[in-house]
């Protein structure tokens, strides 16, 4: 069997629209350092990095290699990984099979994303099989409107229970330093904002940020000397099911419920709702945060507009959801899903500062990207 | 480390041009690896793609292999970088104990962008990328500085070509397979001095896949398992400027890494076949020193010696290496797959007879400044 | 070595700034389809404070290096962090305009869209006096066929910076200036 793992040290930029001041390297670096000084370690005690962002938003070819100046990596083992918007779950996932392999004992991840300096709409469209499919694929919003749409219908849910979730997860973001977005806003404020996609208006959608995120996991015997707190690794699981957008169901979220059923098998939950105390979720969209909850079995069918209203997944509720202020507020891509990964170990870690949950003893982070391809990582502050 | 065994491989013929789709190519090296372990895609529970987006020209380039690489119902992720990478984090995965097998695919059809464009992206847009250099000419730099260095002959260097494209035509994947002499070499024309066309690598369309088991799997497998005795990367600084050109640090620690897993102490003596990653003739010899081979501006001198020609004591690229088929990203899984042919007593006509201990090694970045280094035996631990 | 520089002002005007078009044309090939596309995204790289000082420093015809206190070497080009000990970098000096040539190779092929200059040109890598690491760079005004390391060489700065890699146009043989 591996090599019992956990997170031990994280660390972010403060994210925002723009990062003139620093180039690619320069980010990076920012983040290597806030991770190293919260685990309390220096450069030398890294054996091993993995790094991944998105190619063709700055147009870095091997930016593992061109990352060495930032990323500290000079005369280490370094590997790029990248999934598009799961980048920062498979980087993740990288840093905890390094450690879990048994060949490495300290390992970092970075993921990071300067959004500001290309063109993200016209790179992403290119992500559409060239053949098939580039001539008229128009991005995400498209489906996740069209999906959301269909749910309104069949569950008699509103543009109203979307907004609620637009705005407890901007209004979590204003206990966050690091959020890009922190602006109070109301459920009115949502429903004025244009629509970019209908019922998808610009408050229900995550913004583009400059940021880069660090995790540090180490080894049972390491994890236990450099964190009071570490945030174990207990599950991992990925679902890349499908390449044509063509081919998904957009109803039924088969790879959202595979990978769901298959991180929770690996953790023994058996009740997600009674046995995760904080999710970080990879919400591009309001419109997910309703209705991705039941496909990953949080309620049934329909019940989510409910629990949403009853403040079930607010800070004080009984699963509380993006304490961070999730995506909707900061969307450095290749660092995204890091950062839901670094903030749900946060709350093991008991670090969370002023968005911290109390008593958190089991977190999920989760990461979206692609054709609909999902991660996910149960993380204890027990001992797999 | 636990043991983990290569139960399964399959490379396509390399040549430039093919036709086939990213997913058909992918699909065809998954389908060999699976047949030639004797398994079925329900005894996989791992994938690992690997995936370049400026080469393969999209965005999330792994959406366009991820299907025929088996994905579907099981755990995928994806590298950027040669595939010996992606072999490591199979290898990685598969000692977490999560998984009992895992396919790695890598493919590339560079014939369908432009190498030279391309790889300028891998400089600083701050700084140098404004330049203009290519792999071509940033390595005729690091060639010059190896061979001023060590007073390095390009003869020395025609030397590889000439050995490699010989033996490249024992390689029914090969793409370039060439009876040339040293004087052929030296009066083909000339790219970037010392760099003349016969010194490098084609550009060659391909994949190559492998499948990485659990001992326990591994025992029950179709083909005597290839053990992975060790296995270690390395990275040296970015920019030319800052590094010690005539000299790869980063392959000597990566080298001593895995000898050191591997319980290799003489790795010339030790090492029965090795297949590393010779994008340029020159490399190779520098190759042979950061592994060891030979001591550091020997190079030259060793190949000279005739002992790492089929025959020799240490038979250096029995496939053709990369000067006979460059898939850049399957390259370097490529070297690990006819490592494991050639473990099996399966190489045919370039096997080395009795080969029981085997390198393989990949390169990313400029000038090699990423090296990954595998060792294999068919001899367990 | 005129065109050099101006060649370089092109590019880097041309680089920097490309049209947003993924455009298709499809050829066939025994039968079977091969679709050709071109992906066009616009870019910019912020080239932070260390970077910009560097090329602040090329327009008054200086060029400016990092000290590692760590390390005790000058970088040229500067960089924020030493990649050998992870300081952080703030210690800036003057370096020489003049070095010597570690490395180069003439490149005899051509790739116009890549190239600022037309083949046979060459690339060197230049140790500056009071570096300690080596810039690339083109080498201009000189005999391609008598380079040898260890030659010294002066930057030529371009006539109107631009605050790119290419405001140093070339670096140029010292001898072949004093004798022409």
């Amino acid at each position: 069997m591996g090599t019992r793992t956990a997170i031990v040290g994280v660390g972010q930029t403060y994210h925002t629209s723009k990062r003139k001041d620093v180039n690619g390297q320069e980010l990076i670096n920012e983040a290597v350092r806030r991770a190293l000084e919260d685990a309390d370690l220096t450069l030398k005690d890294i054996d091993a990095i993995v790094i991944g962002n998105m190619d063709h938003f700055e147009a870095i070819n091997c930016v593992d290699c061109w990352s060495v100046d930032g990323s500290g990596a000079f005369m280490k083992p370094i590997m790029k990984v990248t999934t598009g918007g799961s980048t920062g779950g498979t980087l993740g996932s990288c840093a905890y099979y390094h450690v879990a392999s048994g060949l490495f004992d300290v390992v970092m991840a970075i993921g990071w994303e300067k959004n500001s300096e290309s063109d993200t709409q016209a790179a992403i469209s290119t992500c559409a099989d060239p053949i098939l499919e580039r001539d008229f694929f128009g991005g995400a919003i498209g489906p996740n409107a069209a999906e959301y749409a269909m749910y309104m219908k069949q569950y008699g849910a509103s543009e109203e229970d979307a907004a609620m979730v637009a705005v407890r997860d901007h209004n979590n973001a204003l206990n966050n330093p690091y959020a890009h977005l922190r602006k109070h806003i109301t459920v009115e404020d949502v429903m004025n904002s244009p629509v970019l996609c209908w019922p998808i208006k610009l408050l229900d959608s995550c913004p583009r940020s400059d940021g880069a995120c660090a995790v540090i996991y180490a080894a049972e015997g390491r994890a236990e000397k450099i964190a009071s707190r570490p945030a174990w690794v207990h599950a991992s699981a990925v679902s890349h099911d499908y390449v044509y957008f063509g081919d998904y169901d957009w109803e039924a979220m088969p790879t959202l419920e595979a990978t769901a059923s298959r991180v929770y098998k690996r953790a023994g939950i058996v009740n997600p709702l009674k046995e995760i105390d904080v999710m970080e979720l990879y919400l591009p969209f309001s419109t997910c945060g309703v209705i991705w909850m039941e496909h990953m079995w949080v309620c049934g069918r329909g019940e989510s507009p409910r629990l949403i209203r009853e403040g079930v997944f607010d800070m004080d509720g009984e699963l509380p959801v993006n304490p961070s202020g999730g995506v909707l507020s900061t969307n450095p891509i290749g660092a995204t899903a890091l950062i839901r990964i670094g903030e749900a170990a946060l709350q093991i870690m008991n670090k969370a500062g002023s968005r911290q949950v109390p008593n958190v003893n089991t977190a999920m982070a989760t990461a979206f990207g692609s054709c609909y391809w999902f991660e996910a990582t149960i993380l204890r502050s027990g001992k797999p | 480390m636990d043991k983990v065994a290569i139960i399964g491989v399959g490379q396509t013929r390399y040549e430039r041009g093919n036709t086939k789709s990213f997913a058909e190519l992918v699909y065809e090296v998954t389908r060999k690896a699976l047949d030639d372990a004797g398994l079925e895609l329900d005894n996989i529970d791992n994938v690992v793609t690997t995936t370049n987006d400026f080469y393969d020209g999209r965005t999330i380039a792994c959406m366009a292999v991820a299907e025929a690489s088996g994905s579907y119902g099981r755990d995928a992720t994806n590298v950027e970088g040669d595939g010996t990478l992606s072999a490591f984090y199979g290898l990685m995965r598969t000692l977490s104990g999560v998984y009992d097998a895992t396919i790695v695919t890598t493919h590339c059809k560079m014939s369908e962008g432009n190498p030279r464009k391309l790889f300028n992206q891998a400089f600083d847009p701050i700084y140098d990328r404004i330049l203009g250099m290519d792999a071509i000419s940033s390595s005729a730099l690091q060639a010059r500085a190896y061979m001023d260095r060590y007073g390095v002959t390009e003869e020395q260097c025609a030397m590889v070509s000439v050995k490699n494209h010989a033996n490249a035509r024992n390689n029914p994947y090969a793409h370039v397979a060439l009876e040339i002499t040293i004087d052929d070499v030296m009066k083909s024309p000339m790219l970037a001095e010392p760099i003349k066309r016969l010194d490098i690598s084609p550009i060659s369309d391909g994949a190559c896949a492998i499948i990485l088991a659990t001992e326990e799997r591994a025992r029950k497998s179709a083909k005597k398992p290839v053990w992975v005795r060790g296995v270690a990367h390395c990275t040296d600084a970015y920019r030319l400027g800052e590094r010690d050109l005539t000299y790869s640090a980063a392959l000597e620690t990566a080298a001593k890494k895995a000898y050191k897993m591997a319980g290799i102490r003489n790795p010339f003596k030790q090492i029965d076949v090795a297949e590393v990653y010779d994008a340029f003739s020159y490399m190779e010899l520098m190759w042979y020193e950061g592994l060891g081979f030979c001591d550091r501006g020997k190079g030259g001198k060793l190949v000279e010696s005739g002992k790492t020609q089929m025959g020799g004591e240490l038979p250096v690229n029995p496939s053709g290496g990369v000067l006979s088929a460059h898939p850049v990203q399957v390259a370097g899984l490529a070297r690990i797959a006819e490592a494991v042919l050639q473990l099996r007593g399966e190489a045919g006509g370039r096997q080395v007879p009795g080969a029981k201990t085997a390198l393989a090694h990949g390169i990313t970045g400029i000038c090699g400044q990423t090296h990954c280094v595998w060792v294999l035996s068919n001899e367990e631990a | 070595m005129a065109g050099a520089s101006q060649t370089g002002q092109q590019l880097a005007k041309e680089g920097s700034r490309m049209e947003n078009e993924t455009t298709f044309e499809i050829q066939e090939k025994d039968g079977l389809l091969v679709h050709q596309g071109v992906i066009r995204v616009p870019y910019t790289w912020a080239a932070g404070e260390v970077a910009s000082r560097f090329y602040a420093g090329l327009r008054e015809k200086k060029v400016l290096g990092l000290r590692c206190p760590a390390c005790k070497v000058v970088l040229v080009p500067p960089k924020k962090v030493c990649h050998r000990c992870f300081s952080d970098l703030t210690d800036w000096v003057e370096v020489g305009d003049e070095g010597v040539l570690q490395t180069f190779t003439v490149v005899h092929y051509s790739e116009p869209d890549l190239h600022p200059v037309e083949a046979p040109f060459a690339y060197g890598i230049i140790k500056l006096d009071g570096a300690d690491t080596g810039m690339t760079h083109l080498i201009g005004e000189a005999d391609i066929k008598g380079l040898k390391a260890g030659m010294r060489l002066k930057a030529v700065f371009r006539h109107q910076p631009q605050g790119n890699y290419l405001d140093i146009a070339y670096f140029k043989p010292i001898e072949e200036a004093n004798h022409g």
